[in-house]
């Protein structure tokens, strides 16, 4: 098995039809992903193409659900649009929807959040995520599919680019399942879902967490991984040199007052027993050991 | 984006949530027509600054005429409150306190909703009260898909254990509170003190607002927020320049693509140049984003090397969706059009996306300020000693 995507799984992409949701349905395809339709409101009847084959467009998820059977939605749409999209997919009972799009909102993000633990079906990774990878087997979202294959690590992280620095550094390895949780302050999956995910996954035989400064998802995911998770797990921060009261790019990566610092994470980790790599490459020296030992 | 307090008392106005007069003054003869105009026996001078503690600061002090509000305002303008230089005051009616309570709206990472805190113990450092007396500190957690509402409000009044003869007056403010959280995108609402005048009013007397940058499409009118004083210059035309940039104070410029790497990236450069003699620092941070065309990296690479504490320039690039090729082409580019003003070396890490054809473009290239390396830490290590040896 692997977290969330298997070969199963039929994805639909909303906003398709825009220059972003275009080019990234093109990787998918590439890397194997099943797309089978696209929904754009306003657009349905048309259809584009890919590699010779026509993927249709609908006007809302819940048509192009009843018609392909999907189960998984990706989001390109822009931010302004981003919560309607949502709904629109937790509306439909799609059961897991990916959301890539950056600058979405909190209060809309918190709005569709609450409504899909409210719905009781759907699972929402993101926002400001470069979404899952199952190398081998399915990509859903932005991770370039061929920085490694697959093999026995798991991955969470709220970075897109220390996902892609992290699956270099050990690409000789490979991975079950990557997951790019996102940088804003409220998300759909935490570190911690993505923990229990990987525990009760055979194939996982090494995990690794990536994290950042701002808000204590870090420290509450140690607190779990001390009380619940088996395997090993070799964690990463960054940002100890962010000063305080500056945001660092992402939307949650800020330090405000003593809280949030990359120091209390690190600290709170090795309490729980968790390895903290320095840098990248250390982190990925420790995996290895990890995995061998 | 943090507003100032005579920002949040005119949307707390705004909101039909009950406030004292209060006009802002840049100079103490403005101060002195401000309290002529609010007409009020005693008037409270207040140093606008986006950060706590200005009470203790000597940033808050009573007047008891336009002359003396004059005075107060001549010393409080251009004090420095933990860093900030205070360039605005408002001068703010005197107002006939009873009782000062506690009120704040805000977003709770750890749960994705929202939380209100109440309490009957306000004017105080509401932390201290929280760690000494967490039962003094009534906590609600606000859905955020109905907000706080009017059975929200008389939830929260009634968990703060305030008295019934009090209860509606009190819940009706806290939802013009919830109004204005939601109706504005706030990701915290703060009224420290909300108090209860003699006749039984209540008002919100001190406030904070912080709003959440993402929403800034909704609402034109923040641009009458934009705060240019309290930005480094570099800052505003990186932002202008559409980067995401934030200066910091050492002496290597730092580029690279995504958020997580280069904060990452600061990290590894500070660690390389703890042991090295002037132990060199990251001089800033700056986010060429996902897919950034060689434009983008030509206008990052030209603030960064405009900047006189920048001594190496460290480009870290793992090209996931932005490819390698464009990056060289922007670092190519840059130094193209900045001939001979470009004087200081930069060390460049490329890998992913495009890789080969960009590294080797660089190769090309050979511009004599220009080093490629093959990894991270080694790049990091090499700009750390670049900028030792400049010391």
């Amino acid at each position: 098995m692997s977290v969330w995507l298997d070969l199963g799984s039929k994805v639909i992409v909303q906003g398709m039809t825009g220059s972003e949701g275009r080019k990234h349905t093109q990787r998918m395809i590439a890397a194997g992903t099943r797309i089978v339709a696209g929904v754009t409101p306003g657009k349905g009847g048309q259809s584009l193409t890919f590699e010779e084959d026509p993927v249709p467009v609908f006007n809302t998820v819940a048509e192009a659900k009843q018609v392909t059977g999907a189960n998984t939605s990706v989001i390109f749409v822009p931010a302004a649009h981003t919560k309607q999209a949502v709904l629109d997919a937790i509306d439909a009972g799609l059961e897991l929807v990916v959301v890539i799009t950056e600058g979405v909102p909190v209060a809309d993000t918190a709005e569709f959040v609450a409504y899909a633990q409210r719905s009781g079906t759907t699972r929402i990774i993101g926002p400001n995520c470069p979404g899952l990878i199952s190398p081998g087997k399915s990509n859903v979202g932005i991770i370039p599919p061929n920085i490694a294959g697959p093999g026995p690590i798991g991955l969470v992280s709220k970075s897109g680019t220390l996902t892609y620095q992290m699956m270099f550094e050990l690409r000789d390895i490979g991975f079950a399942s990557a997951v790019g949780i996102g940088g804003d302050p409220v998300n759909g999956t935490s570190h911690i879902d993505v923990l229990a995910a990987f525990e009760a996954d055979p194939e996982v035989q090494a995990i690794v967490l990536i994290g950042e400064i701002g808000g204590d998802a870090e420290e509450r995911a140690a607190e779990y991984i001390a009380e619940h998770v088996t395997k090993p797990v070799v964690a990463y921060v960054a940002g100890f040199t962010a000063p305080v009261g500056k945001t660092m790019g992402h939307a949650g990566a800020i330090v405000t007052g003593s809280a949030g610092t990359a120091a209390a994470k690190k600290a709170a980790f090795e309490a729980a027993g968790v390895l903290v790599g320095h840098t990248p490459s250390e982190t990925a020296a420790l995996v290895r050991a990890a995995l061998a030992g | 984006m943090d507003l100032f307090e005579y920002q949040a008392r005119d949307l707390f106005e705004a909101s039909g949530v009950p406030v004292v007069p209060g006009i802002v003054a840049s100079t103490p003869a403005a101060a002195a027509a401000a309290a002529v105009k609010l007409g009020t026996p005693v008037v409270v001078v207040k140093a606008q600054v986006k950060t706590g503690g200005r009470g203790k600061a000597g940033g808050v002090k009573l007047a008891r005429s336009p002359q003396e509000a004059a005075e107060r305002a001549a010393e409080i303008l251009g004090l420095d409150i933990r860093g900030h230089r205070v360039r605005k005051v408002m001068v703010a009616a005197g107002a006939d306190i009873a009782e000062e309570y506690y009120f704040s709206l805000l977003l709770d990472r750890s749960t994705g909703k929202y939380l209100a805190m109440c309490s009957r113990e306000g004017g105080v450092d509401i932390e201290t009260l929280a760690v000494e007396r967490p039962e003094a500190l009534a906590r609600v957690q606000i859905d955020p898909i109905i907000g706080l509402d009017a059975a929200m409000a008389a939830q929260i009044v009634s968990t703060a254990g305030f008295p019934a003869a009090d209860h509606a007056a009190i819940a009706e403010v806290l939802v013009g509170l919830g109004r204005l959280y939601r109706d504005n995108d706030a990701t915290l609402v703060e009224v420290n003190p909300l108090v209860k005048t003699g006749q039984g009013e209540i008002i919100a007397l001190d406030g904070k607002v912080t709003l959440d940058d993402n929403a800034d499409f909704r609402h034109p009118e923040w641009s009458a927020y934009a705060d240019t004083h309290e930005q480094d210059p570099l800052e505003t035309r990186a932002k202008e320049k559409g980067l995401n940039y934030v200066k910091l104070d050492g002496n290597v410029g730092v580029i690279g693509n995504g958020a997580g790497l280069v904060m990452s990236t600061l990290d590894v450069v500070a660690a390389a140049g703890a042991n090295l003699p002037g132990q060199p620092r990251p001089a800033n941070f700056l986010d060429i984003g996902g897919g950034a065309s060689a434009s983008v990296m030509a206008d990052g690479l030209e603030i960064i090397l405009s900047d006189p504490q920048v001594k190496v320039v460290l480009v870290n690039v793992f090209g996931g969706i932005t490819a390698c090729s464009e990056v060289a082409k922007g670092i190519r580019d840059a130094l193209a059009m900045l001939g001979e003003k470009a004087s200081k070396p930069i060390v460049v890490r490329l890998d992913g996306n495009a890789v080969e054809i960009g590294r080797h473009m660089l190769i090309e290239a050979a511009h004599p300020l220009v080093e490629l390396s093959d990894t991270m830490d080694a790049a990091a290590r090499r700009a750390a000693e670049l900028a030792a040896n400049q010391e």
